[in-house]
């Protein structure tokens, strides 16, 4: 017998990474910048993370550690596109290779170790599983309450009228780059530390690129990012179910299911953006568009 | 005070240099990382830099020069004419994968025939695959508007699904004593891609390869196509006054670089792999695009770039063997470099001056 | 004079290879409206920057109610009591009018108060806004409607306004000026950029007219005949542009019915335009910016295709042809964004060529690019419009905008077009080089093509085309002759005021 409520948490829990990982970067888009290196900050995180929470036994000092580690090496990318003012997708991917490789050779040592565990919080599901889901309305406030959510926004949508009413467009930018790093490796310390409770090289198998193509689903709301990496939660539960049930269909079809959903989802998204009368009108006017303050 | 003034013209000169630049910067920082993990950092970049060609063990290296060079060389090409166009194909490598897969299928099915027919119309089946897994990307972003960044990046995790699929269900060798994996095509003539002059390393794939950079090479900078793939990534609205059709451009890169990944997971999985099993992918359709842009986009740049990351791969398993550095720091390395790259392009397209003050 | 709102002493500022300003001072007195007059590239820009705080000065100081102005950022500029409405609007499009003028504002209350005082504040001024509206949903007017609001709400003692009447109807205009001269009333010193003579000569009380960076004189405007004011503006005599010579034919181009969506969420529709042209004819087509121009010139150079029979030349129906099929037969076109959509700004000249003239100039065959070709094309350009650039090698945005017009336009005029679209042919060019522009336009209908002239340049239309019809979202009027139509008569032509009040204090 299967109790809806268990699997209910079953598929919140699957989806906190990703959607740590897409808050952080609706943050970033709302900015103006569209940071393709989540999948590299998400694994740094699962790295740094590991390991603090290794060394320390603490698993919540690692979560600490992952937003650090995340937002470090997000860093690097608003180094080269604020400051360097290098082309923001070519940027997005540097970090993404960069960080699986750092990763992948700092972990080396840490391979096999078993994570300490967590207590758990209120249902029996993890703290930063509440912690993820606090988030949603915090981002949703500030965005559309805070002031600096509005300048943030005013940055994102057209950042030569803010250069003119005279706020910091690359400030801001790298602070919003900053917090989706820190996000992203929160993301990715959930799967490391909460989830396989091992270090594994890439072991974001691609939850990344599904939180960017989550924060399209979710027409740049924070509310629509949580429908989206909850319907994610909800395919990855369905066929790990599937696969356990035994169903004659060979594994490696099933796991093309998250995947392959993400795919029809952004058609789906895409087509409806595209056709509609307010077309497009959701995405920031500025995103993926580097600014310089000519003369 | 520093600040930065936009140059009216890109500079020549730091085109050129900064590619340079970037490839000493990077062996600076991995020098001092090697340092910083306890290694000594000038053995580590002769290893990884000047052993493979001149070292002693280079008798078995320098073949590898042109095997590793050919696929990226091979994608990269490809790739940057999309990336010229501003599109974004950066699921190279599920194009390569199934690429291999679809030209092997053709060879499984002929196995045992003998023909000259075969190898043929595996590349072409190759080809035809790598072109289809890219034309989905294409198309879905020309009816619908979908990211063909995303998209094509998914295909990817599908297309090591698939490889995986195959190699443990249909494609599986029945001789193979229950172990995952295609039938070895090295060892059935027809479909092998064998190295045609002893010692060089060189196949049909590095055959491919150089076609590809004449091919591309001439299309950029003599073809009316070229102008407009290049207008199209410039000032799209321009391109369309031309009277480019921005879906046609979208189809033809996409289509292209699918292609000719196709093609070169097709010659890996007849030659140097020999096989699909399910690690099929090792990552040439990523580290292609790290050599598109060290290439600057151009083909003969390209060229060069392909041979000094191919040098990166079999000078990182050399300093593997040899100085026990893990197999991830050859990923590092190609990391830093385009990190490096992007940084130093900066160059090329300002000036520095300094801020001129009463 | 102590008693100047802002006055500024021998401002200085220098790129470069520019010298931007040079020794400006003038002075602002409370309640005046101070007109800043200068052709593209004179310095005001530049000028007002460094009052908003956006440039800072090399040399010279500035004064803003005696005490000295020096503001780091547009924020301490504000603080100070300095308000900016913008040429190019600073605003943000996906959010609202309460969300726009909030970003403008240093403190501003909290959301409900605020939309209420943006309520009272734009009805005592007789420009209603509501604050919950997204910006893109707004006219042009209503746009600029919500900068002056946002200045307002701050009680600035120095308005800056930057070219505000380039996106307004005549009755619009006029509304503005009698806000203006309210908030003149009540002692507020404004500042007014423009290089549109009449417009200045009857609402400004003093004028600084400034050339090459430099203040070349200060005149009471209301003095001065625009002739003169043009005359201390360009430094000499305006060159007159010769009209002679030129006979309608037949029938070149015609367009009837022809409708179109709009490209996007900002586009306009086109509703059932319908239009002739003769051979030797020069039509003007006038309108308030963002009311179907560049949809216009999309539908006519091919950038859009449209349905069957409703674009034809000389006979031929061109409605589904390709923009490169349409050149063949002899349908040029020139946009109004010269770098990215006339020309692509990092390509060089002879490149640029290619671009439009591949066919008709055999530039290339077969797909092969002839560059000697394309060179030489270029070179050609280069002489006959005198175009100001070290080679054909030069990139694109390398040059001034009256240079790249010229070749843009000599590009297509080279050509010998049947027919000729221009969108906006002069716009943000120099005098001399719009001259130029406007005689080779006259030239190619004297040849007997015909010439379809979009612009929002009133005195440019009335100058050079011989019928005169008006686009307002995305209709075109009936065409008038243009002998004899008075300003008032297009201004009705043009959509009135878009329903904009009378101001009521």
């Amino acid at each position: 017998m299967i109790d809806p409520l268990s699997v209910f948490l079953l598929l919140v829990a699957a989806a906190t990474p990703i959607l740590f990982a897409a808050l952080g970067e609706l943050v970033v888009e709302r900015a103006g910048v569209l940071n393709l290196g989540v999948e590299g900050m998400m694994i740094a995180g699962a790295l740094s993370g590991f390991a603090a929470a290794h060394a320390t036994g603490n698993p919540f000092v690692g979560f600490l550690a992952a937003a650090v580690g995340g937002a470090a090496i997000s860093l690097l990318f608003a180094l080269l596109t604020q400051v360097l003012l290098a082309n923001q997708v070519a940027s997005g991917l540097a970090l993404t290779l960069f960080g699986l490789g750092l990763a992948a050779l700092f972990g080396k040592p840490l391979e096999g170790i078993k994570a300490p565990s967590m207590t758990a919080g209120p249902l029996g599901i993890s703290w930063i599983v509440w912690l993820g889901l606090a988030m949603v309305p915090l981002i949703w406030w500030f965005l559309n309450r805070s002031r600096a959510g509005l300048i943030l926004r005013g940055v994102g949508e057209n950042h030569d009228a803010a250069h003119a009413l005279g706020y910091p467009v690359h400030l801001v930018r790298g602070a919003a780059i900053a917090f989706g790093g820190a996000m992203a490796g929160v993301g990715g310390a959930f799967i490391s530390i909460a989830t396989v409770l091992q270090w594994t090289e890439g072991m974001t198998a691609g939850a990344g690129w599904i939180a960017l193509a989550i924060v399209v689903f979710s027409n740049w709301t924070a509310v629509g990012v949580l429908a989206g990496a909850w319907l994610f939660g909800g395919v990855t539960v369905l066929q790990l179910r599937l696969q356990a049930a035994g169903i004659k269909v060979p594994v490696q079809l099933l796991s093309m299911a998250p995947y392959l959903a993400t795919i029809i989802v952004l058609v789906l998204i895409s087509a409806r953006q595209k056709f509609s009368r307010r077309a497009g009108g959701a995405a920031p006017g500025s995103l993926g568009q580097n600014f310089h303050a000519l003369r | 005070m520093i600040r930065l003034v936009p140059r009216t013209e890109n500079s020549a000169a730091w085109q050129l240099a900064t590619p340079l630049l970037a490839v000493l910067a990077t062996m600076v920082a991995g020098g001092t990382l090697f340092a910083i993990m306890g290694h000594d950092p000038f053995a580590a970049i002769r290893t990884i830099f000047w052993d493979p060609i001149f070292g002693a063990a280079s008798g078995y290296s320098r073949p590898q020069l042109l095997v590793k060079a050919a696929p990226l060389i091979l994608i990269a090409s490809g790739l940057a004419i999309g990336f010229r166009a501003g599109i974004w194909n950066i699921g190279a490598e599920g194009q390569y994968i199934i690429g291999g897969v679809t030209g092997a299928a053709v060879a499984l099915a002929a196995y045992p025939a003998e023909g000259m027919w075969i190898f043929p119309a595996m590349v072409l089946a190759g080809a035809l695959g790598g072109w289809a897994w890219g034309m989905v990307p294409a198309l879905l972003r020309n009816w619908f508007g979908a990211s063909e960044i995303l998209v094509s990046l998914m295909l990817v995790y599908v297309a090591q699904k698939v490889a995986a699929w195959m190699a443990f269900g249909p494609m599986k060798n029945p001789e193979g004593f229950g172990f995952p994996g295609s039938r070895n095509l090295q060892q059935y003539p027809a479909a092998a891609n064998p190295e045609l002059v002893a010692g060089t390393g060189a196949h049909w794939g590095v055959v491919a390869a150089a076609v590809a950079v004449l091919a591309t090479w001439f299309l950029m900078s003599r073809h009316i196509r070229g102008f407009h793939i290049r207008a199209a990534g410039l000032a799209p609205r321009a391109a369309r006054f031309a009277g480019v059709r921005p879906q046609t451009l979208v189809a033809f890169c996409l289509g292209l670089s699918g292609a000719l990944a196709g093609m070169a997971g097709l010659f890996e999985a007849a030659g140097p792999a020999g096989q699909i099993t399910d690690k099929f992918g090792t990552g040439y359709g990523f580290t292609a695009i790290i050599v598109a842009f060290l290439g600057r986009l151009h083909p003969v740049g390209i060229l060069l770039a392909g041979l000094l990351l191919a040098l990166t791969y079999i000078g990182g398993e050399l300093a593997q063997l040899t100085l026990q550095l893990p197999a991830a720091t050859v990923q590092v390395f190609q990391g830093m470099l385009l990190f490096f790259l992007l940084g130093f392009d900066l160059l090329t397209r300002f000036r520095i001056a300094r801020r001129i003050t009463a | 004079m102590a008693d100047a709102v802002f006055r500024a002493e021998g401002i200085g500022k220098s790129y470069p290879g520019v010298r931007a300003n040079d020794d400006v001072s003038f002075h602002v007195a409370p309640g005046e409206i101070h007109a800043l007059l200068g052709e593209n590239g004179a310095g005001k820009s530049t000028l007002v920057k460094m009052i908003y705080g956006l440039v800072q000065p090399d040399d010279g100081q500035m004064f803003l109610n005696g005490e000295s102005h020096r503001p780091g950022d547009p924020r301490a500029a504000r603080a100070a009591g300095v308000a900016m409405v913008f040429q190019h609007f600073s605003l943000f499009d996906a959010m609202t009018v309460a969300e726009n003028i909030a970003l403008g504002m240093e403190n501003p209350p909290p959301r409900r108060a605020l939309s209420a005082r943006i309520t009272k504040v734009s009805h005592d001024f007789g420009l209603p806004l509501d604050p919950a509206r997204r910006v893109v949903t707004l006219s042009a007017g209503e746009r600029q409607r919500v900068e002056i609001i946002r200045c307002l709400l701050q009680d600035p003692r120095l308005l800056i306004m930057d070219e505000p009447t380039s996106v307004l109807t005549p009755q619009e205009a006029e509304l503005l000026f009698e806000t203006l001269r309210k908030l003149a009333d009540r002692g507020t010193a404004i500042l007014y950029i423009s290089h549109k003579l009449e417009e200045i000569r009857s609402h400004c009380d003093s004028a600084t007219i400034l050339r090459h960076g430099c203040v070349v004189d200060s005149c009471d405007p209301r003095a001065h005949s625009a002739r003169e004011l043009a005359a201390m503006m360009v430094g000499g005599e305006m060159r007159r542009i010769d009209r002679s010579g030129r006979r309608t034919g037949p029938v070149l181009l015609e367009v009837s019915g022809l409708s179109l969506p709009a490209p996007n969420a900002e586009g306009t529709a086109l509703k059932s335009v319908n239009l002739t042209l003769r051979a030797g004819e020069i039509l003007g087509i006038g309108g308030v910016a963002g009311n179907g121009q560049d949809e216009l010139l999309a539908a006519l150079s091919g950038e859009m295709r449209s349905q069957p029979g409703a674009i034809t030349l000389e006979g031929r129906d061109l409605s589904a042809a390709s923009p490169q099929a349409r050149r063949v037969a002899g349908l040029l076109a020139a946009p109004e964004d010269r770098l990215g959509h006339a020309a692509v700004p990092d390509f060089s000249l002879t490149e640029n060529t290619l671009l439009t003239a591949g066919r008709r100039k055999s530039l290339v065959r077969r797909g092969l690019i002839d560059r000697g070709a394309a060179r030489a094309y270029a070179e050609e350009i280069i002489r006959v419009f005198d175009v100001r650039t070290p080679g054909p090698g030069t990139a694109a945005r390398a040059l001034s905008g009256g240079n790249l017009q010229k070749f843009v336009i000599g590009r297509e005029v080279l050509q010998s077009p049947r027919v000729l679209v221009v969108n906006q042919p002069t716009w943000g060019v120099d005098a001399g080089a719009a001259t130029a522009v406007r005689q080779s336009l006259l030239d190619l209908a004297r040849q007997g093509a015909g010439i379809i002239v979009i612009s929002q340049d009133l005195d440019e239309l009335l100058e050079l085309s011989d019928r005169f019809c008006a686009l307002n979202e995305g209709r075109l009027s009936d065409p008038r002759p243009t002998e004899n139509l008075g300003i008032d008569e297009i201004g009705l032509l043009l959509g009135g005021a878009h329903g904009m009040e009378v101001a009521q204090i």
